[in-house]
C-alpha cells in the first residue's frame, strides 16, 4: 500500500505533461476553433461577412472592448472584479469628447490624454478603497458604476456632445487602416501584447496570479498585496478612460447613457476568454480573444440575418455557461490526471 | 561557508557567519526570542517564552496541541507579531511586520499545512516573489525551471516543475515546500510537523536535508509528535506547556520518558464522571474504511457512555467522525444507529436516526454567524416552530430562552448577533442547537478549543449530564486532560487506524500519548536516541 519505490516511469510522466500542456493550451486554442467556425459559418450564408469593410468594422469595435478586457482581466485574475468600467468609460467619452467644444482646435492626442488621466484618477479611487480598506471590490465598483454614472448624468443634463463639434479627423480614427487592419486594433494588440509580456515575465505580474490562486498562500509567501491589487485597479481605470475616448471618436455623438451595460460584456468577454472568475488562472491574451469573439457573433448575426440581433446577449450568456462548465471540467480532469501520479522519494 | 550571494536576504544577513568564528567561545545564537507573551483575546497562547537557535543545530519544539508552538512558529515567521518580547536576528533587533520581512531576514518555514499556490506551476511556487531574472527585471523561465529541478534533484525526488501545483498529493506539497525553504539558503529553517504526512521512507530522505541544512550551518527547528524522530535527529530540544516554556536544554542525557513528563506534567483536571451503567447499544462502526485516510475503523458507542477518539492531529480522528454523520464518504465498511444501518454519505440520513454532529470549526461549520443568537439556536428544530412554512418569531424567541437557561447561556438579547457572544458561549448555541433535537448520538469534535477555563468546565458538565440523561456521546479532543476527564472508554487513533483502546480506570497520558505516537515503549525510544 505505502510502495515507497514505485517511481512513475519516465514515459508516463513526459505522457502527463503533454496531457496538462495540451489541455492548457486547449482553453486558449477552443476560442480560436470557435471563432473560425464563426467566420467559415456566417461567410457560407453570407459571403458579404468576410468584406473588407465588415471586417474593418469587426476588428475596430472589438477592439475597444479587448482595450477595457485588458484591466478587466488583470483585476479578475487577483480575485477580484470591476464593475466600474462601463460608467469610467461613459464620463470619460462625454469629458474628452467636449473638450473639442470647450477648446476648438485641441490636438487630438491630448483628449486622448484627457480619458486616459479620468480613468486614472478613478482607477486609483477604486484601488484605495478595496486594497487599502480592504472592502470587497464586487461592492465597491458596484457603487463606483453608480457614483460615476450619477455624475456623469449631473454634468451631461439633457444635452450630448455632436458629432458636428468634433473634427473629422478624430471621427475617422476607427476607419483608419493599415493594409486593411484598422490602426486602432493594431496599438490594442500591441498593448495587449505588453500586457500579457508583464503577466508572464515579471514579477510583479506573476504576483497578480499568485494573489488570485491563494489569497493566504500569497500573505504567507510576503507578497505586496494591497499594491498589487491597487496597481491592477489603476490600470483597469486607465483602460476603461482611454476606451472613453475612443468610443466618443466611434459613437461620435455622445450624453449620459453612452458605455451603459458595458461592463458586463467585458467580464462576459474576460470569462469566456478563459480567466477564471475566481482568479489565479486565464491570460489577457484569451481576454483580448473572447471581445473579439463576442463583436463576431454581433456582427454574424446583423450580416447573415438569420436570427435577429436581439439574439445576441442570448447566445453571449449560452457561451459563457460552455467556457465556466468547459473550465470545470478540464480543471477536474486535470486534477485527477496528475493526482494519478505520486511522487516516490528514492528509487 | 557563507553563501551569501544570493539576492533577498537584506537585513541582518552579513554579521553572523555560519561557521564558528569564536570571538567567545561558545558561538551566538542566530535567532533570539526573548520574553515573547501573545495573547488571542482573553486567551493566552503565549506567555514569556524565551528561544535561542544556534546555527548548525536542530532544535526539537514539543509539546501537546495547543501548548504554544504554532504561534510561536508564526512570531519567528512574521506572521503574528507578539504582543511582549523582543526578537534578534544576526545580532540585530528586528521586528517583523509579516512574513515577507521573515523571509528578507532569512527565516524559512515550512507550515504545517502547505501553503502553495494551486493554479501556479510548481518551480513557480518554489520561486515566487523571488523568481531568477536576467536583463534587469525580465523572469529567466528557463532558469526557474533548471533551478527547481536542481533542488528535488538534490532532494532526491521527482517532481516536474513544470507541473501546476493543484492535484499535488499532501506529501508532494510537503517537498514544494522543503524545496522552496532550501531555494532560500534560509539561515533559519522552520519545520512545523513536516513528517506528519510522509511515509518512513519519505522521512528518512527528510532527516538527509535536515542534516545536510545543518551542516552547512543553518538553524533548523524541527517541530514533531513522533518523540523518536525528535531524538533521531536534535541536538537540543525546547518544551512547552500552556503557552509557556518547561524545558529548554540540551537533548543529551534526556530520555523520552522525560520529555513527555514535561509535556503532560500539570495536574489532571478534576474527573467529573462517575461511571454508571451502560445502556443498549446506540452506535456500532463497522470496518469502516476511506483510502488514504482511515481504515479497519470498528466501535460502539453505548447509551448513558462517553467515548473518546484521541490521537495527533491528523491521526484520522476527525475524518471518522464526519464519515459516521455523512459529510464524508467512505469507502466500505457500515455504520449501524440502533442496529439499523444508515445512508452512506446523507447527513440528512444520519439526523433522522437520531445524531447530532458539532463540528470542530464552529465559526465555519457550527453556526451561521450572521444570525441572531435565538435563529442558531432554533436552526435545527424549525419543522417544530414553524406553522404551515412560516417560522413563529415569537416561537423561536421562547425556544432559544429555555435552552438558553439550561445551558447557562451569558448573553445580552437574544436577538443579538451570535457573534456578540465569547466562544465559549457561541460552543454552547451550537450545543443547543442540537441538544434541542434530543438525539440518541451526539458526536462533538473538539468541545472546547479556543474556550477559557470556567466555560470549559461548564461544557464539560454539559456533556456529562447529556450522557447521564442516556445519550451516547462520542467526543474528540486533542487534549489530553479533557479526553481523561470526560471519556469512560478512550480510543487511540494514529496515522488512520485505531491502535489502543484504553478503559477510563486504566488510563493515563503517558500511555495515551505512547499509543498515539507509536512508540512500543518509553525505554526502546532511548535508545533510538542513543544512537
Amino acid at each position: 500500500m505505502s510502495g515507497a519505490a514505485d517511481m512513475a516511469p519516465a514515459s508516463d510522466l513526459a505522457s502527463r505533461r503533454r496531457l496538462v500542456d495540451f489541455v492548457l493550451r486547449a482553453r486558449t486554442f477552443g476560442i480560436v476553433a470557435v471563432l473560425a467556425l464563426l467566420v467559415l459559418v456566417a461567410t457560407l450564408i453570407q459571403a458579404r461577412f468576410l468584406d473588407k469593410a465588415n471586417v474593418s468594422f469587426i476588428l475596430s469595435q472589438a477592439s475597444l472592448y479587448a482595450l477595457v478586457a485588458i484591466g478587466e482581466a488583470m483585476v479578475i485574475i487577483t480575485r477580484n472584479v470591476d464593475l466600474s468600467v462601463g460608467s469610467v468609460c461613459g464620463i470619460s467619452a462625454y469629458l474628452s469628447a467636449h473638450l473639442f467644444a470647450q477648446h476648438p482646435g485641441i490636438a487630438i492626442p491630448l483628449v486622448f490624454l484627457a480619458g486616459l488621466v479620468i480613468g486614472l484618477i478613478s482607477g486609483v479611487l477604486t484601488g484605495a478603497i478595496v486594497a487599502i480598506c480592504r472592502v470587497p471590490s464586487l461592492v465597491v465598483t458596484l457603487a463606483m458604476l453608480y457614483a460615476i454614472r450619477g455624475i456623469d448624468t449631473v454634468i451631461v443634463g439633457p444635452g450630448q456632445v455632436l458629432a458636428s463639434t468634433e473634427p473629422t479627423a478624430f471621427l475617422n480614427i476607427p476607419t483608419a487602416a493599415v493594409l486593411g487592419v484598422p490602426d486602432v486594433a493594431i496599438v490594442v494588440t500591441v498593448l495587449v501584447a505588453i500586457a500579457a509580456y508583464y503577466m508572464h515575465s515579471f514579477r510583479s505580474g506573476r504576483d497578480l496570479y499568485a494573489i488570485g490562486s491563494d489569497p493566504q498562500a500569497a500573505r504567507l509567501a510576503g507578497i505586496p498585496i494591497a499594491k498589487r491589487v491597487f496597481t491592477a485597479f489603476v490600470i483597469s481605470g486607465a483602460c476603461a478612460g482611454l476606451a472613453g475616448a475612443l468610443w466618443a471618436s466611434e459613437y461620435a455623438t455622445i450624453d449620459s447613457t453612452a458605455a451603459n451595460g458595458l461592463e458586463l460584456q467585458i467580464v462576459a468577454a474576460v470569462v469566456i476568454g478563459g480567466v477564471a472568475i475566481f482568479g489565479g488562472s486565464g491570460s489577457v491574451v484569451g481576454a483580448a480573444l473572447g471581445a473579439l469573439l463576442l463583436q463576431a457573433i454581433n456582427s454574424a448575426l446583423n450580416v447573415t440575418g438569420v436570427l435577429p440581433t436581439t439574439w445576441t446577449e442570448g447566445i453571449t450568456g449560452f457561451l459563457m455557461l460552455v467556457a465556466i462548465t468547459m473550465d470545470r471540467g478540464i480543471q477536474l480532469r486535470v486534477s485527477t490526471a496528475l493526482r494519478r501520479r505520486r511522487v516516490r522519494l528514492g528509487a | 561557508m557563507r553563501e551569501v550571494k544570493e539576492q533577498g536576504s537584506g537585513g541582518g544577513a552579513h554579521g553572523t557567519p555560519a561557521q564558528p568564528d569564536t570571538s567567545h567561545g561558545d558561538q551566538g545564537p542566530i535567532l533570539s526570542l526573548r520574553n515573547a507573551t501573545k495573547a488571542f483575546g482573553a486567551v493566552h497562547a503565549l506567555e514569556d517564552v524565551s528561544l535561542d537557535l544556534r546555527g548548525g543545530e536542530v532544535h526539537a519544539l514539543v509539546g501537546e496541541n495547543g501548548a504554544g508552538k504554532s504561534t510561536l512558529v508564526k512570531i519567528i515567521g512574521g506572521v503574528h507579531q507578539p504582543d511582549r518580547g523582543t526578537l534578534t536576528i544576526g545580532g540585530r533587533d528586528v521586528v517583523l511586520a509579516g512574513p515577507g520581512d521573515a523571509r528578507d531576514a532569512g527565516v524559512a518555514i515550512i507550515y504545517q499545512e502547505p501553503t502553495l499556490f494551486p493554479d501556479l506551476s510548481v518551480a513557480e511556487n518554489v520561486f515566487i516573489g523571488r523568481q531568477p531574472v536576467h536583463g534587469g527585471r525580465r523572469i529567466d523561465h528557463g532558469a526557474m525551471q533548471s533551478r527547481a529541478r536542481a533542488l528535488f534533484e538534490s532532494l532526491g525526488v521527482h517532481v516536474d516543475p513544470d507541473r501546476v501545483a493543484r492535484g499535488l498529493s499532501i506529501a508532494e506539497q510537503q517537498i514544494v515546500e522543503i524545496a522552496k525553504a532550501l531555494s532560500l539558503d534560509a539561515k533559519v529553517v522552520v519545520m512545523d510537523e513536516p513528517t506528519a504526512a510522509l511515509s518512513a521512507h519519505e522521512v528518512a530522505r527528510l532527516f538527509g536535508v535536515v542534516d545536510s541544512l545543518r551542516e552547512h550551518g543553518a538553524a533548523v527547528v524541527f517541530i514533531s509528535h513522533r518523540l523518536e524522530e525528535v531524538f533521531a535527529v536534535s541536538q537540543r530540544v525546547t518544551v512547552l506547556r500552556d503557552g509557556r516554556l518547561v524545558l529548554s536544554q540540551e537533548l543529551k542525557g534526556l530520555t523520552a520518558g522525560d520529555l513527555v513528563r514535561a509535556m503532560v506534567g500539570r495536574d489532571l483536571a478534576e474527573r467529573q464522571h462517575q461511571h454508571h451503567d451502560r445502556g443498549e447499544l446506540v452506535l456500532r462502526v463497522e470496518q469502516l474504511a476511506r483510502a488514504g485516510t482511515f481504515e479497519d475503523i470498528s466501535f460502539a458507542v453505548h447509551a448513558g457512555e462517553i467515548v473518546a477518539l484521541a490521537g495527533l492531529v491528523g491521526a484520522g480522528r476527525s475524518e471518522v467522525a464526519r464519515a459516521v454523520f455523512g459529510i464524508d464518504p467512505f469507502d466500505s465498511g457500515a455504520v449501524h444507529v440502533a442496529e439499523r444501518p444508515i445512508r452512506r454519505n446523507s447527513p440528512a440520513a444520519a439526523m433522522a436516526a437520531g445524531v447530532a454532529f458539532v463540528p470542530e470549526d464552529r465559526r465555519q461549520q457550527g453556526l451561521v454567524m450572521d444570525m441572531s443568537i435565538a435563529q442558531n439556536v432554533a436552526l435545527a428544530s424549525l419543522h417544530r416552530l414553524s406553522h404551515f412554512g412560516l417560522i413563529m418569531g415569537s416561537a423561536e424567541l421562547r425556544f432559544a430562552s429555555e435552552w438558553g437557561e439550561r445551558l447557562q447561556l451569558k448573553y445580552g438579547r437574544l436577538s443579538n448577533p451570535v457573534t456578540s457572544l465569547s466562544g465559549g458561549n457561541q460552543q454552547k448555541v451550537v450545543l443547543a442547537k442540537w441538544l434541542s433535537r434530543t438525539p440518541s448520538l451526539m458526536i462533538v469534535d473538539e468541545p472546547t478549543r479556543g474556550i477559557d477555563v470556567a466555560t470549559k468546565a461548564e461544557v464539560h458538565r454539559i456533556l456529562v449530564e447529556l450522557a447521564h440523561s442516556g445519550v451516547a456521546v462520542l467526543v474528540i479532543s486533542s487534549e489530553l486532560p479533557e479526553v481523561l476527564a470526560l471519556a469512560d472508554r478512550i480510543l487511540v487513533m494514529r496515522e488512520g487506524r485505531i491502535v489502543a483502546e484504553v478503559a477510563r480506570e486504566d488510563a493515563s497520558e503517558e500511555k495515551i500519548i505512547t499509543a498515539a505516537t507509536g512508540q512500543a515503549e518509553v525505554p526502546a525510544a532511548v535508545e533510538a536516541g542513543s544512537a
